[in-house]
Protein backbone atom coordinates (compact mmCIF):
# COMPACT_ATOMS: atom_id res chain seq x y z
CA UNK A 1 0.00 0.00 0.00
CA UNK A 2 1.80 3.34 -1.02
CA UNK A 3 1.54 6.23 1.28
CA UNK A 4 -1.55 8.97 0.86
CA UNK A 5 -0.54 12.53 1.19
CA UNK A 6 -3.71 14.22 3.29
CA UNK A 7 -3.33 17.50 1.34
CA UNK A 8 -2.89 21.31 3.35
CA UNK A 9 -6.36 21.91 2.84
CA UNK A 10 -7.97 18.67 4.74
CA UNK A 11 -5.66 20.00 7.48
CA UNK A 12 -6.65 23.49 7.68
CA UNK A 13 -10.57 22.30 7.75
CA UNK A 14 -9.48 19.68 10.44
CA UNK A 15 -7.85 22.73 11.91
CA UNK A 16 -10.82 24.85 11.96
CA UNK A 17 -13.26 22.28 13.29
CA UNK A 18 -11.26 21.54 16.09
CA UNK A 19 -11.62 25.11 17.20
CA UNK A 20 -14.86 25.61 16.25
CA UNK A 21 -15.71 22.64 18.74
CA UNK A 22 -13.51 24.27 21.72
CA UNK A 23 -15.64 27.11 21.23
CA UNK A 24 -18.43 25.27 21.26
CA UNK A 25 -18.03 23.47 24.15
CA UNK A 26 -16.78 26.90 26.69
CA UNK A 27 -20.37 28.07 25.50
CA UNK A 28 -22.14 24.56 26.14
CA UNK A 29 -20.86 24.86 29.66
CA UNK A 30 -22.38 28.01 31.02
CA UNK A 31 -26.01 26.57 29.62
CA UNK A 32 -27.69 24.52 32.49
CA UNK A 33 -28.93 21.40 30.14
CA UNK A 34 -31.59 19.28 32.15
CA UNK A 35 -30.38 16.23 34.24
CA UNK A 36 -26.29 14.72 32.96
CA UNK A 37 -26.95 16.67 29.54
CA UNK A 38 -23.73 18.72 30.40
CA UNK A 39 -21.27 15.92 31.06
CA UNK A 40 -23.24 14.00 27.62
CA UNK A 41 -22.77 17.59 25.75
CA UNK A 42 -18.92 18.05 26.72
CA UNK A 43 -17.88 14.67 26.34
CA UNK A 44 -19.42 14.32 22.99
CA UNK A 45 -17.54 17.36 21.97
CA UNK A 46 -14.52 15.86 23.22
CA UNK A 47 -14.77 12.42 21.70
CA UNK A 48 -15.67 14.09 18.21
CA UNK A 49 -12.52 15.95 18.63
CA UNK A 50 -10.44 13.30 19.25
CA UNK A 51 -11.81 11.51 16.46
CA UNK A 52 -11.04 13.79 13.78
CA UNK A 53 -7.43 14.25 15.00
CA UNK A 54 -6.47 10.29 14.82
CA UNK A 55 -8.33 10.39 11.48
CA UNK A 56 -6.89 13.05 9.63
CA UNK A 57 -3.81 14.75 11.96
CA UNK A 58 -2.85 11.19 12.67
CA UNK A 59 -3.68 9.78 9.11
CA UNK A 60 -5.55 6.67 10.41
CA UNK A 61 -8.37 7.25 8.21
CA UNK A 62 -5.94 6.18 5.13
CA UNK A 63 -4.03 3.54 7.05
CA UNK A 64 -4.02 -0.31 7.10
CA UNK A 65 -6.08 -2.12 9.00
CA UNK A 66 -3.59 -3.25 11.24
CA UNK A 67 -4.06 0.04 12.71
CA UNK A 68 -7.80 0.27 13.01
CA UNK A 69 -7.06 -3.11 14.69
CA UNK A 70 -4.59 -1.52 17.23
CA UNK A 71 -6.62 1.37 17.99
CA UNK A 72 -10.05 -0.61 18.17
CA UNK A 73 -8.24 -3.57 20.89
CA UNK A 74 -7.00 -0.07 22.73
CA UNK A 75 -10.85 1.43 23.03
CA UNK A 76 -12.16 -2.43 23.75
CA UNK A 77 -10.04 -2.62 26.58
CA UNK A 78 -10.29 0.56 27.90
CA UNK A 79 -14.42 -0.25 27.69
CA UNK A 80 -13.58 -3.54 30.10
CA UNK A 81 -11.46 -1.43 32.65
CA UNK A 82 -14.27 1.06 33.14
CA UNK A 83 -17.18 -1.07 32.97
CA UNK A 84 -15.80 -3.64 35.18
CA UNK A 85 -14.81 -1.14 37.33
CA UNK A 86 -17.56 1.49 37.24
CA UNK A 87 -20.23 -1.95 37.94
CA UNK A 88 -18.58 -2.51 41.00
CA UNK A 89 -18.88 0.77 42.09
CA UNK A 90 -22.18 1.37 41.19
CA UNK A 91 -23.67 -1.89 42.46
CA UNK A 92 -21.99 -1.86 45.76
CA UNK A 93 -25.09 -0.58 48.12
CA UNK A 94 -27.39 -2.49 46.18
CA UNK A 95 -27.10 -5.65 48.64
CA UNK A 96 -25.71 -3.57 51.65
CA UNK A 97 -26.92 -5.36 54.95
CA UNK A 98 -29.94 -3.97 56.45
CA UNK B 1 18.68 -14.18 -10.38
CA UNK B 2 14.53 -13.90 -10.64
CA UNK B 3 13.19 -10.76 -12.08
CA UNK B 4 11.42 -10.06 -8.85
CA UNK B 5 14.68 -10.00 -6.51
CA UNK B 6 16.06 -7.61 -8.89
CA UNK B 7 13.58 -4.88 -8.38
CA UNK B 8 14.01 -5.69 -4.82
CA UNK B 9 17.13 -4.40 -4.58
CA UNK B 10 16.72 -1.75 -6.43
CA UNK B 11 14.32 -0.20 -3.74
CA UNK B 12 16.56 -0.94 -1.22
CA UNK B 13 19.19 1.73 -2.55
CA UNK B 14 17.85 4.07 0.20
CA UNK B 15 20.76 4.36 2.86
CA UNK B 16 18.17 5.06 5.02
CA UNK B 17 17.14 0.93 4.56
CA UNK B 18 17.51 -1.59 7.51
CA UNK B 19 18.36 -4.98 5.84
CA UNK B 20 15.03 -6.70 7.42
CA UNK B 21 13.20 -4.48 5.46
CA UNK B 22 11.56 -5.29 1.90
CA UNK B 23 11.19 -1.78 0.96
CA UNK B 24 10.86 1.91 2.81
CA UNK B 25 7.36 1.56 2.54
CA UNK B 26 7.06 -1.28 4.55
CA UNK B 27 9.55 0.33 6.89
CA UNK B 28 7.56 3.14 7.39
CA UNK B 29 4.47 1.24 7.94
CA UNK B 30 6.14 -0.85 10.50
CA UNK B 31 7.41 1.95 12.36
CA UNK B 32 4.16 3.57 12.66
CA UNK B 33 2.30 0.38 13.80
CA UNK B 34 5.19 0.53 16.55
CA UNK B 35 4.05 3.71 17.68
CA UNK B 36 0.20 3.10 17.62
CA UNK B 37 1.02 -0.19 19.58
CA UNK B 38 3.08 2.22 22.12
CA UNK B 39 0.33 4.79 22.20
CA UNK B 40 -1.66 1.50 23.15
CA UNK B 41 0.10 1.42 26.64
CA UNK B 42 -0.32 5.35 27.09
CA UNK B 43 -4.22 5.55 26.68
CA UNK B 44 -4.26 2.80 29.16
CA UNK B 45 -2.24 4.51 31.28
CA UNK B 46 -3.93 7.92 30.80
CA UNK B 47 -7.06 6.01 30.86
CA UNK B 48 -6.23 4.37 34.88
CA UNK B 49 -6.70 8.31 35.48
CA UNK B 50 -9.61 8.92 33.44
CA UNK B 51 -11.43 6.47 35.14
CA UNK B 52 -10.30 7.38 38.90
CA UNK B 53 -11.58 10.94 37.98
CA UNK B 54 -14.91 9.38 36.72
CA UNK B 55 -15.31 7.30 40.05
CA UNK B 56 -14.69 10.07 42.42
CA UNK B 57 -16.96 12.83 40.50
CA UNK B 58 -19.51 10.33 40.83
CA UNK B 59 -19.17 9.94 44.73
CA UNK B 60 -18.58 13.67 45.16
CA UNK B 61 -19.86 15.54 42.82
CA UNK B 62 -20.56 19.07 44.85
CA UNK B 63 -17.06 18.98 46.10
CA UNK B 64 -15.58 18.85 42.17
CA UNK B 65 -17.89 21.19 40.52
CA UNK B 66 -16.92 23.85 43.40
CA UNK B 67 -13.12 22.58 42.69
CA UNK B 68 -13.66 22.77 38.84
CA UNK B 69 -14.98 25.94 39.20
CA UNK B 70 -11.84 27.47 40.55
CA UNK B 71 -9.75 26.70 37.76
CA UNK B 72 -9.18 29.64 35.27
CA UNK B 73 -11.12 28.67 32.45
CA UNK B 74 -9.42 31.54 30.12
CA UNK B 75 -5.97 29.91 30.64
CA UNK B 76 -7.14 26.75 29.77
CA UNK B 77 -9.70 27.52 26.92
CA UNK B 78 -6.40 29.77 25.20
CA UNK B 79 -4.47 26.15 26.17
CA UNK B 80 -7.00 24.35 24.45
CA UNK B 81 -6.14 26.55 21.38
CA UNK B 82 -2.47 26.57 21.39
CA UNK B 83 -2.28 23.00 21.38
CA UNK B 84 -4.70 22.46 18.31
CA UNK B 85 -2.58 25.33 16.55
CA UNK B 86 0.30 23.38 17.23
CA UNK B 87 -1.08 20.69 16.24
CA UNK B 88 -2.09 21.87 12.97
CA UNK B 89 1.39 22.96 12.60
CA UNK B 90 2.87 19.45 13.64
CA UNK B 91 0.45 18.14 10.78
CA UNK B 92 1.90 20.51 8.46
CA UNK B 93 5.59 19.65 9.23
CA UNK B 94 4.61 16.27 8.31
CA UNK B 95 3.00 17.27 4.80
CA UNK B 96 5.89 19.01 3.96
CA UNK B 97 8.41 16.54 4.77
CA UNK B 98 6.11 14.16 2.33
CA UNK B 99 6.56 16.70 -0.95
CA UNK B 100 10.15 17.28 -0.10
CA UNK B 101 10.21 20.83 1.16
CA UNK B 102 12.43 20.85 4.18
CA UNK B 103 12.76 24.60 4.59
CA UNK B 104 8.83 24.98 5.26
CA UNK B 105 9.59 21.82 7.69
CA UNK B 106 11.95 23.90 9.79
CA UNK B 107 9.67 26.40 10.47
CA UNK B 108 6.67 24.17 11.04
CA UNK B 109 8.88 22.33 13.69
CA UNK B 110 10.26 25.56 15.17
CA UNK B 111 6.53 26.93 15.29
CA UNK B 112 5.04 23.35 16.95
CA UNK B 113 8.22 23.94 19.64
CA UNK B 114 6.98 27.48 20.50
CA UNK B 115 3.37 26.54 20.68
CA UNK B 116 4.37 23.50 23.22
CA UNK B 117 6.22 26.04 25.47
CA UNK B 118 3.76 28.72 25.43
CA UNK B 119 1.35 25.83 26.54
CA UNK B 120 3.81 24.83 29.83
CA UNK B 121 4.23 28.41 30.38
CA UNK B 122 0.44 28.96 30.85
CA UNK B 123 0.36 25.96 32.91
CA UNK B 124 3.08 27.25 35.16
CA UNK B 125 1.20 30.27 35.84
CA UNK B 126 -1.88 28.46 36.56
CA UNK B 127 0.10 26.44 39.20
CA UNK B 128 1.84 29.13 40.51
CA UNK B 129 -2.22 31.10 41.02
CA UNK B 130 -2.95 27.37 42.73
CA UNK B 131 -0.04 27.69 44.87
CA UNK B 132 -0.41 31.16 45.88
CA UNK B 133 -4.54 30.01 46.87
CA UNK B 134 -2.98 27.17 48.99
CA UNK B 135 -4.41 25.08 47.13
CA UNK B 136 -1.27 22.31 46.40
CA UNK B 137 -3.10 19.20 47.81
CA UNK B 138 -1.20 17.49 51.11
CA UNK B 139 2.07 18.48 51.84
CA UNK B 140 3.42 18.63 48.12
CA UNK B 141 5.11 21.41 49.20
CA UNK B 142 6.10 21.21 52.66
CA UNK B 143 6.11 24.56 53.65
CA UNK B 144 2.87 25.26 52.30
CA UNK B 145 0.03 22.59 53.06
CA UNK B 146 -3.37 22.85 51.45
CA UNK B 147 -5.31 25.13 53.46
CA UNK B 148 -7.70 27.34 51.01
CA UNK B 149 -9.67 30.15 52.74
CA UNK B 150 -13.17 29.23 52.38
CA UNK B 151 -15.56 31.92 50.85
CA UNK B 152 -18.44 33.07 52.71
CA UNK B 153 -22.19 33.32 51.00
CA UNK B 154 -21.47 37.02 49.90
CA UNK B 155 -18.18 37.28 49.51
CA UNK B 156 -16.87 37.15 45.81
CA UNK B 157 -13.13 36.70 45.85
CA UNK B 158 -12.16 35.28 43.03
CA UNK B 159 -8.99 33.81 45.42
CA UNK B 160 -11.27 32.30 47.95
CA UNK B 161 -12.86 28.85 47.44
CA UNK B 162 -16.58 29.00 46.63
CA UNK B 163 -18.67 25.87 47.73
CA UNK B 164 -21.77 25.06 46.39
CA UNK B 165 -24.16 23.47 48.34
CA UNK B 166 -22.86 19.38 49.85
CA UNK B 167 -19.43 20.56 48.89
CA UNK B 168 -16.25 20.14 51.41
CA UNK B 169 -12.72 21.09 51.81
CA UNK B 170 -11.71 17.46 52.20
CA UNK B 171 -12.76 16.45 48.98
CA UNK B 172 -12.12 19.61 47.30
CA UNK B 173 -8.49 18.48 47.84
CA UNK B 174 -9.02 15.22 46.30
CA UNK B 175 -9.74 16.00 43.38
CA UNK B 176 -6.52 18.76 43.08
CA UNK B 177 -4.87 15.83 43.24
CA UNK B 178 -5.92 14.19 40.76
CA UNK B 179 -5.77 18.00 38.64
CA UNK B 180 -2.50 18.04 39.17
CA UNK B 181 -1.84 13.98 38.42
CA UNK B 182 -3.57 14.67 35.09
CA UNK B 183 -2.33 18.09 33.89
CA UNK B 184 0.99 17.17 35.77
CA UNK B 185 1.36 13.58 33.55
CA UNK B 186 -0.01 15.92 30.19
CA UNK B 187 2.70 18.45 30.80
CA UNK B 188 5.88 15.88 31.14
CA UNK B 189 4.51 14.54 28.06
CA UNK B 190 4.71 17.89 26.62
CA UNK B 191 8.07 18.66 27.88
CA UNK B 192 9.25 15.03 26.02
CA UNK B 193 7.61 15.93 23.33
CA UNK B 194 9.68 19.06 23.26
CA UNK B 195 12.49 17.14 23.62
CA UNK B 196 11.65 14.72 20.88
CA UNK B 197 11.42 17.83 18.46
CA UNK B 198 14.35 18.89 19.26
CA UNK B 199 16.24 15.70 17.82
CA UNK B 200 13.99 15.80 14.55
CA UNK B 201 14.64 19.64 14.29
CA UNK B 202 17.80 19.11 14.39
CA UNK B 203 17.74 16.37 12.14
CA UNK B 204 15.78 18.23 9.18
CA UNK B 205 18.30 21.10 9.49
CA UNK B 206 20.78 18.61 8.35
CA UNK B 207 18.97 17.35 5.70
CA UNK B 208 18.34 13.82 6.55
CA UNK B 209 14.46 13.64 5.67
CA UNK B 210 12.81 13.38 1.58
CA UNK B 211 9.62 12.14 0.87
CA UNK B 212 11.08 8.38 0.89
CA UNK B 213 12.33 8.97 3.95
CA UNK B 214 10.62 10.86 6.63
CA UNK B 215 9.37 8.25 9.20
CA UNK B 216 10.44 10.11 12.17
CA UNK B 217 8.47 13.40 11.08
CA UNK B 218 5.55 11.09 11.09
CA UNK B 219 6.13 8.89 14.36
CA UNK B 220 6.77 11.62 16.24
CA UNK B 221 3.54 13.43 15.22
CA UNK B 222 1.51 10.34 15.97
CA UNK B 223 2.82 11.20 19.68
CA UNK B 224 2.67 14.65 19.13
CA UNK B 225 -1.13 14.60 18.30
CA UNK B 226 -1.84 11.80 20.92
CA UNK B 227 -0.65 14.33 24.07
CA UNK B 228 -3.11 16.98 22.13
CA UNK B 229 -5.55 14.16 22.34
CA UNK B 230 -5.44 13.87 26.22
CA UNK B 231 -6.06 17.17 26.62
CA UNK B 232 -8.60 18.00 24.25
CA UNK B 233 -10.62 16.09 27.69
CA UNK B 234 -8.92 16.65 30.02
CA UNK B 235 -9.73 20.51 29.25
CA UNK B 236 -13.94 19.59 29.25
CA UNK B 237 -13.30 17.17 32.60
CA UNK B 238 -11.60 19.48 34.64
CA UNK B 239 -12.65 23.05 34.11
CA UNK B 240 -16.06 22.99 32.08
CA UNK B 241 -18.14 20.50 34.07
CA UNK B 242 -19.90 22.57 36.29
CA UNK B 243 -19.48 25.80 35.26
CA UNK B 244 -23.54 26.38 34.83
CA UNK B 245 -23.71 25.99 38.81
CA UNK B 246 -21.15 28.47 39.43
CA UNK B 247 -23.76 31.18 40.74
CA UNK B 248 -25.13 28.26 43.05
CA UNK B 249 -23.07 29.01 46.05
CA UNK B 250 -24.07 27.27 49.12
Amino acid sequence: MSEHIVQPRVYITIFLALMVGTGLTVVAAFYDFPGPLNAVVALTIAVIKATLVVLFFMHVRYSGRLIWLVIGSAIFWLAIMFALTISDYWTRTWFAPM
Amino acid sequence: MPEGLATTHEHASHPALRHHFENMEQQREAGALGMWVFLVTEIMFFGGMFLAYTLYRAQYPAAFVSASNHLDITLGAVNTGVLIVSSFTMAMAVWSTQVGRNRTTIICLILTMILGATFLGIKAVEYHDKYNDHLIPGRLIPSRPFSPEVAQPGDTDKHKLHLIEGANVHNVELFYWIYFAMTGMHALHMIIGLGIMTVILIMAWRNKFSPEYHAPVEISGLYWHFVDIIWIFLFPLLYLLGRHLEGHIG
